[in-house]
């Protein structure tokens, strides 16, 4: 499967290589550079490069190439998957702070996913559901498609073998699943019940989709006004953010970003409220919001000066809106109950509920 | 080389499960138990080898190593530490020192240094310990512990890249750990299989059926590597099941609509043909394979997700791939690198399969924060998907895409423009004026683009477009992209009769630059003086000579032929031979429109989801996906003798008996509605082992195949018995109780026959008369039933009435508003309905029945008790036969029966055995031991068999159900069947669904029933409220929610029957 493994980062240096056959020497990367060179940025590196004698598949991560170097036919989504889980697990190891000094042990557990003799003074169990708004809005703010993608994560500590149940009010607002290996498939399929013995610590239980027939509810609005006009060399910028359907929760954490075309040299813009920043080399324009206010609406106001002697861009600036709100799952679902069989303690649980922007642009 | 010590250890490391432990690993003196001889050291061993330069050489130390004794080898290693120390080359002892430091840990009791120790010793490419390897993954291969079996698996395809003479040994590890039955194994050595033997197809037959059953809790990995094996495997094994949809959908309707006198005569006609054209029939293992697969589509893995689609895409009936298109949608949610390679797939799948991604059409909607490799790619997707009816969204979406400032994507997005033209007619003339507007757009790329793609949709129609070549010819004068004048040129020399004007003044021009041109646009220029030379040469003869003498003197020789060529063929010399003539033919002769086709057509014949694919590029090492083959080999390869799972209950057998010609019938053309996963018996099967759930199903029905004849004379005998049973209950309970019992069970299996009519075809014609004979009188005997060849769903409940209603009765009569306190009730009625432990084809001969008898379990209360009969139909005694290793969950606890000595030919014996089951419905495990044999079994509670009814009065009940509400309250509203709606048929559902106890009602359109979990004595109440009409509402009451709910499920199917 993968021969070798080069790691390559942002400045082009294989800082790290792993050889699991034979040594392949560094030089197959230089079919890798190139192709790097041909695609103009980083995200557009082919994931599957053939070279004469071998194959290279790569996944982008934390600015950094993993480059897996494969000699024969194989599921290149085998190879790719895999080096996804590679990188997640560095980053869960190089980012939690109590690396553990010991080996592992109970590895070899009839529950290939939960290692034995786990033990906590406090047995606790949270999970954390957060949904992803992806929509496109177009010109005049009519939705042109909106779907929910959501997830619940856990992080679960609880000793011994614990087996979960955990169910929703409203469960068939599911419309595709797709589940962590621990879940009983077919208790799923005829009870619309989780069942499951936990893996130890934080996991993600279960990634949903929610059915696209629904409608979905969309949060937050914004009304824009941007004019480049082919004379001037001076265009208008105006962008109003409003909440509309929250449930009457606050959206936070407000951030709208914008790739303005290469035309524009600079802005000069006054926000109601929070930060801005014009980047005049990436053209990229982002405004950190914050809260919304429904009374006093957030904006950002002025202009921008154009390059003098070109004529005006084609195309209006997409705006990419970042938001989140607390205790709210958009879709409406919610979790009835979670039980715990086969240990006799009484741990504490708890859920909570979030949304999000995912992929959410407005088109101007 | 020989290898004199290693078989001492390879002897002792399979049998030693726990004495292993127990014995020293590191043995001080192991001398005594050796098989080879100890070797002769007559001399002083230290005086050997090191000064002695013969040839000879090391062969002491060598010995030394190989010996049993601890103190020899430590002194040999010193000494060979004291070489290489001394820069003395050693290499040769490589393999003897290899030997006893990887040999000594191979035998260490704990089987995780054993694997790494496997581990090591495969990891060290060294042609010269090939022997040692081979012999140490064979050992590791009978290895007890499946983990170290697994690292055999994996050490073989590293050892036969060290050296592929060993593929005949290494083939024979395989067949091994192929049969191995542990999940942790299966991926591995499948893995294996792929990369030594994948032409050994032969070797998967026996075990195909396991492979499917283990599949869903093989790891992530080796499930990909399973069912990309598989995929091949069925494509050799099964016929294609879109082979003859069209000969199936005609046949089928004849079946249903046609009179029986036609069908007579149609089956004459067709008598000829059918050695031909066989009806399709998927075999059951084809099925087996798709059912057990589709599951995995809900991984969490990519890789899995794609295998099993790419599974479901070269091996499902069209009707049934529609599945895999959710599930590839949501992938789309996942890292760019995972999209890009899903979208290559949906890409091809969506050419062959367009109705699939339809309804997903808007999640291939473009983002501009999408890679533009991502964006191409959803854009080649949008446009295999767009017909009629939705070209008018996806246009209005394209328009969005040509004002984005990627401009390759625009480049693209235009690409696609012109293939929506030239694939829907309707839409051509929208198309191209839009690719019009944008010649005037202000990027030349975007232009040149456009130009490219109107010269090819002008092709279809050039007649009624010459406006649009008039206005392209003005473009020669901005446009610098030279393939875009490469295309404005050829489409005026294609089409100069429709623009005799401009023609020759375009060819001036372009005399005048030609020196300046690109390559591509000379040859144009030189084509279309040719074309005008032909068709107006008065204008353009001094054009055409002057550009053939400026080609005449190019640089590129491809130029210099060409103009030559040219000037033989046109211009007309006394040498010039009779091509001449033919000129004006050859340069305008009609030509065939281009057609604009995806460049993933046709990369199916590509496995989906393989590298090949993707590259559209045979890579090493890839596996054709064969065809189909025409005729499906023998079946019967993949039996095997003794099934080993086999604990499916008589309920779930007896469906599939009735159901499965429907399935194999029709799931060729019709829904993919697969109902028998979705049955809630089959499917609270799950547990902790939802493997041997799942392969239970299977065994079913690879046992079916085999007894089905058999078995349905069982069935009758168990019917008539059953209604023998019924008769005899029913008798004494008066004539109105008779006749409608009656006609209840007569509409009952006359509604289960013609429901399983509709589908299959093969069968209905048999069915036909039974029905027809049996709707005139509704009120028959019940010895008539006797005639129906299909079984009534349910075993038919034999409680009898008269009980019931006198418990009822005497409820009433003792009731007192003072709260009793509640006690249990021995169940004096209910249903029993018997569950199949084990058939007798699995069990070779015994077979043994189980049902919940209802009554207290003696001894301990918190235990459901079991009443179990075992048969012994072998033509030998069975002896001991006995409960043996019960594996209960946690919690669950098994009081085994006491054994049975010895169970003569024919006989029969019932025992009773208890179970507390901890108020779930997973089952208890365990097996059933004879003197020969063992047997995996498993019992699973129906919901209902997990309560006792409990005694109460009716102001108890509303006060406990007072208590009970939120949460612990589940209600759900029923609509009763006509024949479920005296107060009696109710009451005998509810009860035969359940072992619970009727509480008195005051109301007489309410009913209620109470009773309390087994094990933790938790109340479980029952209400059922009649509404109006055939409306009724079911609340169940219970601090049990899962409990609760399941009953709640399991009372309304009981109803509704």
């Amino acid at each position: 499967m993968i021969h070798s493994l080069f790691l390559i980062n942002a400045s082009g240096d294989i800082f790290l290589e792993k050889h699991w056959k034979s040594v392949v020497s560094r030089s197959v990367c230089d079919y890798f550079f190139e192709a790097q060179e041909r695609a103009s940025e980083a995200e557009n590196v082919p994931p599957v490069i053939p070279t004469p004698h071998h194959y290279l598949l790569s996944v982008y991560r934390h600015k950094i190439f993993f480059v897996a170097v494969i000699q024969s036919e194989v599921p290149p989504l085998f190879v790719i998957e895999f080096l996804h889980r590679v990188v997640d697990t560095f980053q869960d190891y190089f980012g939690s702070t109590n690396v553990g000094d010991q080996l592992p042990t109970g590895q070899l557990s009839v529950v290939p996913w939960r290692r034995t003799g786990v033990k906590y003074t406090n047995n606790e169990a949270y999970f954390d559901v957060i949904e992803e708004i992806d929509a496109i809005i177009d010109k005049s703010g009519s939705t042109i498609t909106a779907e929910i993608q959501g997830v619940i994560d856990a992080c679960v500590k609880l000793t011994g073998m614990p087996d979960l149940t955990l169910s929703f009010m409203n469960p068939r607002l599911l419309d595709d699943v797709s589940f962590h290996p621990c879940v009983r498939f077919k208790r799923w399929e005829s009870e619309r019940i989780l069942s499951f013995i936990p893996p130890d610590g934080n996991f993600r239980l279960l990634s949903y989709h929610v059915s696209a027939q629904n409608l979905v509810a969309i949060p937050v609005y914004v009304k824009h006004n941007i004019s480049f006009r082919d004379s001037s060399s001076l265009g208008r910028f105006e962008i109003t953010v409003g909440p509309k359907q929250t449930m009457g929760k606050t959206v936070e954490g407000v951030m709208v970003t914008s790739q303005m075309p290469k035309g524009v040299l600079n802005m000069t813009l006054t926000p109601s409220q929070g930060t801005h920043i014009f980047d005049p080399v990436t053209k990229l324009l982002s405004w950190d919001v914050g809260k919304i206010n429904p009374q006093k609406l957030p904006s950002l106001k002025g202009s921008m000066t154009l390059q003098a002697g070109t004529s005006k861009p084609d195309e209006n600036p997409t705006i990419n809106l970042q938001f989140k709100i607390q205790q709210l799952a958009i879709s409406g679902l919610k979790v009835n109950r979670l039980d715990m069989y086969g240990e006799k303690y009484k741990p504490f649980k708890g859920i909570k509920y979030m949304t999000k922007a995912g992929k959410f642009q407005v088109r101007t | 080389m020989t290898l004199p010590s290693a078989p001492a250890p390879s002897r002792r490391i399979p049998p030693r499960p726990a004495a292993m432990a127990a014995s020293p690993a590191y043995g001080e003196e192991k001398g005594g138990s050796s098989s080879l001889g100890e070797p002769e050291y007559g001399h002083d061993p230290a005086s050997g080898g090191i000064f002695s330069s013969d040839y000879k050489r090391h062969d002491d130390l060598k010995e030394m190593l190989d010996s049993n004794k601890d103190s020899l080898k430590l002194e040999a290693m010193k000494r060979i530490v004291a070489m290489i120390a001394r820069g003395k080359n050693a290499s040769d002892l490589f393999p003897a020192v290899v030997k006893n430091v990887a040999c000594k840990n191979i035998e260490d009791p704990n089987q995780l240094i054993r694997a790494s120790a496997l581990r090591v010793l495969s990891s060290i490419r060294v042609p010269i310990i090939v022997p040692i390897m081979m012999l140490a993954i064979k050992e590791a291969a009978s290895d007890m512990s499946p983990y170290v079996r697994k690292t055999a698996a994996h050490a073989i395809p590293k050892l036969y890249s060290l050296d592929s003479d060993q593929k005949d040994q290494l083939i024979e590890v395989i067949e091994k750990l192929l049969a191995d039955k542990t999940t942790l194994v299966a991926g591995s050595v499948v893995m294996a299989f792929e990369e030594v033997c994948p032409e050994r197809i032969d070797l998967i037959h026996k075990n195909y059926r396991k492979l499917c059953n283990l599949l869903i809790d093989v790891e992530e990995w080796g499930q990909v590597v399973i069912i990309n094996m598989l995929t091949r495997y069925a494509r050799t094994q099964f016929l294609s099941p879109n082979q003859n949809e069209s000969l199936l959908e005609e046949s089928a309707e004849k079946a249903f609509y046609g009179s029986e006198e036609e069908d007579a005569k149609d089956a004459k006609a067709e008598a000829a043909s059918l050695a031909k054209r066989k009806p399709y029939v998927m075999d059951p293992d084809h099925r087996l394979l798709l059912r057990n697969t589709k599951p995995l589509l809900q991984s969490r893995n990519a890789a899995v997700v794609m295998a099993v689609a790419q599974l479901y895409f070269h091996l499902a009936p069209k009707a049934e791939v529609g599945v895999i298109a959710k599930a590839l949608v949501r992938l789309l949610r996942s890292h760019s690198e995972v999209q890009y390679v899903v979208l290559q797939n949906v890409a091809t799948m969506s050419i062959k399969r367009r109705g699939m991604f339809e309804p997903y059409l808007k999640s291939f909607y473009i983002r501009s924060t999408d890679p533009t490799q991502i964006k191409i790619l959803k854009l080649e997707v949008l446009t295999n998907l767009a017909n009629e009816t939705n070209i008018s969204t996806i246009l209005r979406e394209f328009q969005t895409y040509i004002r984005s400032m990627d401009k390759d994507f625009v480049a693209a997005t235009i690409q696609a423009i012109g293939r929506c033209a030239t694939n829907i007619g309707k839409v051509r003339d929208t198309c191209l004026n839009g690719l019009v507007q944008l010649l005037s757009n202000r990027d030349e790329l975007v232009v040149a683009e456009s130009v490219v793609v109107i010269k090819k949709l002008l092709q279809m129609q050039p007649a009624q477009h010459s406006e649009i070549i008039k206005h392209m010819a003005k473009l020669t004068d901005n446009i610098q992209v030279p393939m875009a004048r490469a295309s404005i040129l050829w489409l005026i020399g294609e089409y100069c009769e429709h623009v005799p004007k401009i023609a020759p003044d375009v060819l001036r021009k372009m005399a005048k630059s030609f020196t300046n041109e690109e390559d591509i646009v000379k040859l144009q220029v030189i084509n279309l003086a040719a074309k005008l030379y032909l068709t107006n040469s008065k204008q353009s003869k001094l054009l055409t000579q002057y550009v053939l003498n400026l080609a005449k003197y190019d640089q590129n020789y491809d130029i210099r032929d060409r103009a030559r060529f040219i000037r033989q063929l046109i211009v007309p010399t006394e040498k010039s031979g009779a091509l001449n003539k033919y000129a004006k033919k050859l340069f305008l002769a009609q030509k065939p429109a281009p057609i604009l086709e995806s460049s993933f057509k046709d990369r199916d014949h590509f496995q989906l989801g393989s590298l090949s694919h993707l590259l559209n590029a045979k890579a090493v090492g890839y596996q054709e996906l064969p065809d189909w083959p025409d005729e499906a080999p023998d079946p019967s390869v993949r039996n095997v003798e003794v099934p080993e799972w086999t604990k499916c209950t008589s309920r779930e057998k007896r469906k599939e008996k009735v159901e499965k010609p429907f399935y194999s019938d029709s799931e060729g053309e019709s829904g993919p509605t697969e109902s028998a996963d979705s049955e809630p018996e089959s499917v609270s099967e799950e547990s902790g082992s939802s493997s041997s759930s799942s392969s239970s199903s299977s065994g079913s029905e690879e046992e079916e195949d085999e007894d089905e004849e058999e078995g349905s004379g069982d069935e009758e005998e168990e019917e008539e018995e059953g209604a023998k049973k019924a008769k005899k209950k029913k008798a004494p309970q008066g004539r109105k109780g008779h006749a409608e019992t009656s006609s209840e069970e007569a509409s009952a299996s006359e509604s289960s026959s013609s429901g399983s009519d509709s589908g299959s075809e093969t069968e209905a014609k048999q069915r036909k008369a039974p029905p027809s004979s049996r709707a005139g009188p509704k009120e028959i005997s019940l010895l008539d039933l006797d005639d129906f060849t299909p079984p009534p769903p349910q075993p038919i409940p034999s409680s009898s009435i008269v009980s019931t209603s006198l418990v009822t009765d005497l409820e009433g009569l003792t009731l007192t508003d003072t709260s009793l306190a509640p006690a249990l009730l021995s169940p004096a009625f209910g249903a029993v309905r018997t569950y199949e432990l084990l058939h007798r084809m699995a069990g070779e001969g015994l077979s043994v029945e189980y049902c919940f008898s209802r009554r207290p379990f003696p001894g301990d209360p918190h235990m459901v008790a079991v009443q179990i009969q075992i048969s012994n139909n072998t033509d030998a005694e069975v002896k001991s036969l006995r409960v043996s290793e019960p594996k209960p969950l946690s919690g669950m606890r098994i009081q085994e029966f006491p054994e049975i000595e010895r169970l003569a030919p024919g006989d029969t014996a019932s025992v009773v055995m208890g179970i507390d089951f901890c108020d779930s419905t997973q089952a208890a495990n365990f097996q059933l031991c004879t003197h020969t044999r063992h047997f995996y079994v498993s019992i699973q509670p129906p919901v209902g068999e997990l309560m006792a009814p409990v005694f109460m009065s009716e102001n108890e009940f509303k006060k406990e159900q007072g208590k009970l509400t939120g949460m612990s309250e589940i209600t759900e509203k029923v609509t009763l069947p006509e024949k479920c709606r005296s107060d009696h048929a109710i009451v005998q559902q509810v009860t035969s669904a359940a072992n619970v106890g009727r509480v008195p009602c005051g109301a007489d359109n309410e009913y209620r029933f109470a009773a309390k979990t087994v094990t933790s004595g938790s109340l479980v109440l029952i209400t059922l409220e009649r509404r109006e009409g055939a409306a009724a509402q079911l609340t169940v009451n219970s601090e049990k929610m899962v409990i609760g709910t399941m009953l709640v499920k399991d009372i309304v199917q009981a109803l509704a029957q």
